[in-house]
């Protein structure tokens, strides 16, 4: 946003300080995903097939100090065998501009459903993990970050 | 404005028939996320690693699909269930169309 001592006139610092004020009420700079966002994206993906909770650990800090580096480590309870493996896991952030995070497909290969990375969090905020298994059965999961320093330059 | 990525990798170099192994990896990238604005007002355009994939002997084993709010420098780690010898083949592809690769051979005793 421009600073106010560049303005010509007094109307247009005025006309700013109102647009400003607009802006403030409909809503902060960064368009931020909700928790209904996330439940868009996974319906995008699964339809309205319910997910049952359980099976899947979800392993991310309670505080995150640094919003820029969160780490996270998703772990699926599943025997990867040809036969019975997880097949994809979703991780969602329900206060970041862009909800998803992470999707990752597993293959029987694979020995054990986990895997581990680092996200950005711009704000305190759900995590949310939906994982598709091999018959097609849905589990998910949820966590709360608190974040200090949002990782979105907020 | 992408620098050099470079892909680093952390594969044992041996592994016993059944052993279910860890593999590592970390690659160099901005992740820029196209919602940060420049000094200018104008919006930094996306560019992220959008892929990861894990190859083992020319056969894919794990895939992620990343988006922005994976953190710079992205990490990624997962797990391996060794059964021959062989080479994994990693590789990362960028929004702006171009590949990051890293191999590593894996001995199973």
């Amino acid at each position: 946003m421009t600073s106010g001592n560049r303005l010509s006139s007094r109307r247009s610092a005025l006309q700013l300080a109102l647009a400003a004020g607009a802006a403030l009420v409909i809503g902060p700079r960064l368009a931020l995903a909700d928790a209904k966002s996330v439940a868009d994206e996974i319906k995008k993906l699964y339809g309205d097939k319910a997910a049952t909770e359980g099976k899947i650990k979800l392993d991310v800090p309670q505080i995150a100090e640094n919003g820029l580096v969160v780490p996270i480590t998703v772990e699926i309870e599943s025997p990867m065998s040809a036969t019975d493996y997880v097949k994809a896991v979703h991780v969602f952030a329900d206060g970041n501009p862009l909800p998803q995070v992470v999707s990752y497909r597993f293959t029987p290969e694979c020995g054990k459903a986990s895997a581990s990375t680092r996200m950005r969090l711009a704000q305190t905020q759900n995590i949310i993990c939906i994982a598709e298994m091999s018959n097609g059965t849905l589990h998910s999961a949820k966590a709360e970050v608190k974040v200090t320093i949002g990782g979105c330059g907020g | 404005m992408a620098t050099n990525s470079v892909p680093r990798v952390r594969v044992p170099a041996q592994a016993k028939a059944g052993e279910t192994i860890e593999i590592k990896t970390l690659i160099s990238h901005d992740m820029e996320t196209g919602q940060r604005k420049a000094a200018d007002g104008k919006v930094i355009p996306r560019q992220i690693i959008n892929k990861f994939t894990a190859a083992f002997n020319g056969k894919t084993v794990f895939e992620a699909d990343w988006f922005t709010s994976i953190s710079a420098n992205p990490y990624q780690s997962f797990f391996y269930k060794a059964k021959e010898t062989g080479e994994f083949k990693f590789t990362w592809k960028d929004d702006n169309g171009s590949d990051y690769t890293a191999t590593a051979k894996l001995t199973v005793a």
